[in-house]
């Protein structure tokens, strides 16, 4: 994972609420057994008509969105499903980071994984952005800051061990794996260690 | 001090706890997996030659992509969806390597997730439980804490049995009074969302409580806690009972002899505490809810079958959702012509539910124009279910019977809904294309969905019940 500590970019607005991880990435892609190649197919149904031809009218097809890094969604996106490949679709695109006032639990874990940063605001900050398609802004992660253009710095919370990791490009498995000792010691004080018959 | 049942399960689990800096190490008591989430995290193993800490953690099943036909499964008919043959082919690839215990396609004890899990009696109270799928959340049913997760924290869990956790808020959802006739735990988790909202849980894990969660079945508390996720909850849990006990004693993983008394003990100490706080509490009252379906493109858009599709002037959102459904503010939902039914899923595709059916379709037959499809949640349901005939009223009624799996709630196996045409389902979402692209979703109760079959339009089942 590419370590990011400032994105500059213009926006791609979908004002839509709720969208959920089925109109990111719909189910019959999920067959894939890799991550790469799925941004083809994000927001496939929204996309592409019934001949698989892009939408003119999509926001995705037209060229203001070619470029673009940051996604502002209408409230609370990223609900359903747990499916990774929705964050995969996102990143394989292009995208960086995902605006909103909510953003579903599963879908914020994922996307952190993946160096997709979630970036939450206030609802007049949403409002702007979302009446201002295109808008170039700055994304600090390292102080945490969404420069607006017109010099604006509006804060967002980002968990501080997801922010570390994403500030080094280094995945949580490192960290994970070395626990060991203490993951040991867990199984013997609790009586959770490997059962003698499939051990 | 008093606490909750899930900072009790939280707290025995914490292998490292959280700090400012760092979320806490959890372990993972139970780690599900299926075809279509772990690839890539079987992947991540390789990459990093690392192999499943515990394999007597960990089970395997396959079920979103398999097909639900019977010469496709048994027959000896390869898998006709090639994509879906290849992944389920490579699971299996995954799982003979890594050892991983794994009901393949022909098992007898083979179905979704979420159903084998409890029926096996693997699902316990005080276990955290974890599989890439987001309606683990069904499986608190039983007091335990069980979420879903990304394929990057398969991986995780696979390779070191932990999952990186910030411990999560509670909300406390005290649902209280009896249940009139006809109106059943879907109904219950439906007026739930509704009342919550879809994004009303975020960050929380639920504790249902009261009288009417206590009345219920495991069955019921299944289906409750299966969609808290549709609330944006990752969990939801419901304190473990003599009706818990009853349900898990005897069964084929559930602890034996000495062990099952010492469980017992253990699992009867974690019921919240008496002043234990909640984050948040919502009141519920049940003697109102009336038989609920969906009407637009999320599990929140929801009303009572005699009600009309409501009025938001001037929501550009909510106009371009029912234009999706083809509906109008206004409308009767009782007008909507149904195209197929579907009774399934993780949600209501347990014995009680498809007995629901039945009482529902016996005697009575499928309307012209309508195909019902009934897909049982695991082969022994499947078992049971043909063991007190009801395959035979499914047949008699012009119903469709097929081997288990998730089948239409999501159409990756080829079970789809075609464009335009409106399902009444018993699965747990409505989205844009859930069922098959331009598929139009309408959740409901087993027994709402019964009842539209048999009159082609959406009903409430009151209307047929003796
Ligand atoms: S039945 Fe539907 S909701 Fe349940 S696990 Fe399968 S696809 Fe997911």
């Amino acid at each position: 994972m590419d370590p990011i500590r400032i994105l500059r970019s213009r926006t791609v607005v979908m004002a839509t609420t709720n969208i959920d991880t089925d109109q990111i990435i719909p189910a019959r892609f999920l067959t894939t057994t890799t991550k790469e190649g799925l941004g083809a197919q994000l927001f496939a149904d929204w996309r592409y008509d019934a001949t698989g031809a892009p939408k003119p009218d999509f926001i995705l097809n037209t060229p203001a969105a070619q470029g673009c890094q940051v996604l502002v969604a209408g409230r609370n996106v990223g609900c359903g499903s747990s499916r990774e490949h929705a964050p995969w679709a996102l990143v394989d695109f292009g995208f960086r980071a995902v605006i909103s006032t909510e953003i579903a639990d599963i879908f914020r874990n994922n996307s952190l994984k993946n160096g997709l940063l979630p970036v939450i605001v206030d609802a007049a900050t949403h409002e702007w952005l979302l009446a201002n398609p295109g808008a170039e802004v700055t994304i600090d992660l390292e102080s945490r800051e969404l420069g607006l253009p017109d010099g604006r710095k509006v804060v967002f919370p980002v968990e501080a061990f997801a922010r570390f990791c994403l500030l080094n490009g280094t995945d949580e498995m490192g960290y994970l794996l070395g626990q060991g000792e203490a993951i040991a010691a867990y199984e013997a004080l609790h009586g959770k260690q490997p059962t003698a018959a499939t051990a | 001090m008093a606490k909750t049942m899930f900072e009790k399960v939280w707290e025995t689990h914490e292998v490292v706890p959280e700090s400012a800096d760092t979320p806490a190490v959890l372990f993972i008591d139970l780690h599900l997996t299926h075809e279509v989430t772990s690839p890539q995290s079987f992947t991540l193993l390789r990459e990093k030659g690392l192999p499943v800490r515990r394999r007597d953690l960990t089970f395997a099943t396959m079920d979103h992509s398999t097909p639900t036909t019977t010469d496709q499964v048994f027959g000896g008919v390869p898998i006709k969806l090639a994509s879906a043959r290849g992944q389920v082919e490579q699971f299996a690839r995954n799982c003979a390597d890594f050892d991983v215990e794994l009901l393949g396609l022909q098992d007898q004890k083979r179905g979704i997730v979420h159903i084998i899990g409890p029926e096996m009696g693997l699902t316990q109270p005080g276990k955290t439980i974890v599989c890439g799928d987001s309606h683990t959340s069904t499986h608190g049913a039983f007091g335990a804490l069980a979420f879903g997760i990304g394929s990057t924290e398969v991986g995780h869990v696979f390779a070191t049995q932990c999952l990186l956790q910030r411990k999560a808020k509670t909300m406390a959802v005290n649902v209280e009074g009896a249940l009139a006739p006809g109106v059943s735990a879907k109904d219950v988790v439906l007026a739930i969302i509704n009342h919550i909202g879809v994004s009303g849980g975020t960050g929380h894990v639920l504790e249902y409580r009261g009288s009417t969660i206590r009345a219920m079945s495991m069955e019921e508390r299944m289906t409750v806690c299966n969609m808290s996720i549709e609330a944006g909850a990752r969990a939801g849990m419901i304190e473990p009972d003599e009706t818990t006990f009853a349900y898990l004693q005897g069964r084929e993983r559930a602890p034996q002899g000495a062990a099952w008394d010492a469980a017992l003990a253990a699992w009867r100490a974690l019921a919240t505490d008496a002043g234990a706080r909640f984050d948040r509490e919502v009141h519920i009252d049940a003697t109102q809810i009336r038989p609920m379906v969906t009407y637009g493109t999320h599990p929140g858009m929801s009303i009572a079958i005699g009600d009309t599709v409501p009025v938001h002037a001037g929501d550009s959102v909510y106009a371009a959702s029912l234009a999706y459904m083809g509906l109008q503010p206004g409308q009767a939902i009782t007008d909507v012509l149904v195209n197929v039914v579907f009774v399934g899923s993780c949600t209501n595709g347990r014995l009680s539910d498809l007995e629901e059916v039945a009482s529902v379709l016996r005697g009575r037959k499928v309307a012209h124009g309508v195909h019902m499809l009934i897909v049982p949640g695991s082969q022994q349901v499947k078992r049971e279910a043909e063991a007190r005939g009801l395959h035979e009223v499914f047949a008699a009624a012009g119903a469709e019977w097929r081997e288990s799996g998730c089948s239409m709630c999501l159409g990756m196996n080829g079970d789809t809904v075609a464009k335009g045409q409106y399902c009444v389902s018993t699965s747990n979402r409505n989205f844009e294309g859930r069922q098959g692209v331009g598929s139009r979703t309408l959740l409901a109760s087993p027994l709402t969905a019964a009842a539209s079959a048999v009159t082609g339009r959406v009903t409430d089942p009151r209307s047929l019940l003796a």
